[in-house]
């Protein structure tokens, strides 16, 4: 699987969505599944999945769909 | 003041180490922001504007931090304060209410929100480096359970555990050590630094007391443990800091604990202790020390009412709050840990904390 489709796997296993949906208006607290508590198990499962840590400042700016792919690729994980 | 305003100058303040200003620089500055706070939420707040113009208050006076005009933390309890409109606020904070009390309701914009856990990560990395760490929460996994409404335990679990990786809980869901969790985390992280975070009270009582009781220590020496919420209960027993301390090094091997003192009418902008065993406020924090009979500004060794300051609430007026916290003032810019800025400690509640409003006028008189 690319990184994309991989990156989009753990938006649609975290939050409970169809890959139609996830986009540039994807942002935080849009959907019920993610909030304060769901933040935090998608930013586990994509540290899993790609095999990065991220620093607490990325954690705090992850605020859409879009911003966290561009956040990735402080990490390497490119698009 | 306008939001991005704001956020412009919580950016510049977050590039300066946050316990390394003394006096002479910090306080005109915090002041400056403060009193630019000041009058950002009497324009945007009217409920604000109307107990500002009730007290007399000149803001254009105000030149020192006494001269911000403070408001009880207990009117977040009985008033909905906001300085934002109802459409841009994106979270609403709760206290925990012991039985039957009120709680406070704190509106959150994006703006603040952001602000608070980006001045808590700065802190943070004071303690721990700007690694996240494995980390242990001194709870049971239940606390987080009802994501509607969770408590104010919750949200700081939450809000900690953005410094975390690999979160486990300590406790099951009767609050007994989860013996087989932990000694799971420990096999992963064997040698590796490791951040422990929980409630004073749970620590003492379910951990410590816990693994006593099952006569099990742990090896925790690498760990570092961060607790809050308060010593009431344990004062109750007689168990002081350096009680807590030497428990928790004979049963776990922890030797870094760090309390910290804050509260969800003030997220982010915490007072944490230092090595000596003082709390500190930072560059976005100030206490002041008042006399609870006239409100006057107590010098340093006497106990008072502790009044939290913060560069943080934008979104409600919660700039300046007079706690129902008792405190004394030890010093300022001269603590032997190293740290800049004042510090102090809490001795614990005020008598009068249980009244509430109207009735504490029927009670004086009673």
């Amino acid at each position: 699987m690319s990184n994309q489709e991989q990156y989009q796997q753990v938006f649609m296993e975290c939050f409970g969505v169809e890959a139609d949906v996830l986009g540039d208006n994807f942002t935080y607290q849009c959907v019920p599944a993610w909030d304060s508590v769901g933040h935090m198990g998608m930013i586990a499962a994509l540290e899993d999945t790609f095999g990065i840590m991220m620093e607490t400042d990325d954690i705090v700016d992850f605020s859409s769909y879009t911003k966290g792919m561009e956040l990735l690729g402080k990490y390497g994980v490119t698009f | 003041m306008t939001v991005d305003d704001y956020l412009a100058e919580l950016a510049q303040w977050l590039e300066i180490p946050p316990f390394a200003l003394a006096a002479g620089d910090k306080t005109p500055r915090l002041a400056g922001a403060l009193a630019r706070l000041t009058q950002h939420h009497r324009r945007h707040c009217p409920a604000y504007a109307r107990l500002l113009d009730i007290f007399g208050d000149d803001a254009t006076a105000a030149a020192g931090l006494a001269d911000i005009p403070f408001l009880p933390v207990r009117l977040f309890k009985e008033y909905e304060l906001a300085s934002v409109a109802p459409d841009q606020v994106f979270k609403t904070m709760t206290s925990s209410g012991t039985s039957g009390q009120a709680v406070s309701r704190i509106f959150l914009d994006r703006a603040t929100a952001a602000g608070q856990s980006k001045v808590l990560a700065r802190l943070m990395a004071e303690l721990i480096g700007r690694q996240r760490l494995p980390m242990l929460i001194v709870d049971a996994p239940g606390v987080l359970r009802d994501r509607q409404r969770f408590s104010a335990r919750g949200a700081a679990i939450l809000g900690f555990s953005l410094f975390g990786r690999d979160l486990t809980y300590a406790l099951d869901d009767d609050l007994q050590p989860d013996l087989p969790a932990i000694e799971a985390f420990l096999t992963r992280h064997a040698g590796a630094p490791i951040l422990v975070f929980g409630f004073t009270f749970l620590i003492w009582q379910h951990l410590y007391l816990g693994l006593r009781a099952r006569g099990r220590r742990l090896a925790l020496d690498n760990a570092l443990l961060l607790h809050g919420g308060g010593w009431k209960k344990l004062q109750e027993q007689a168990v002081g800091n350096a009680e807590f301390k030497a428990g928790l090094k004979a049963q776990t091997g922890i030797e870094r604990v760090v309390n910290y003192y804050g509260m969800v009418e003030q997220t982010g902008s915490i007072y944490l202790e230092c090595p000596a065993g003082h709390l500190h406020a930072s560059l976005f924090s100030d206490v002041l020390i008042r006399n609870p009979a006239d409100f006057s500004v107590l010098p340093a060794g006497q106990s008072g009412l502790i009044e939290t300051l913060s560069v943080l609430p934008f979104s409600y007026p919660g700039h300046a709050l007079l706690t129902e916290d008792l405190g004394v003032l030890l010093g300022e810019d001269d603590c032997p840990c190293g740290w800049r800025g004042k510090y102090f400690t809490v001795t614990g509640r005020a008598p009068s904390a249980e009244l509430r409003g109207c009735s504490d006028v029927r009670a004086s008189h009673e």
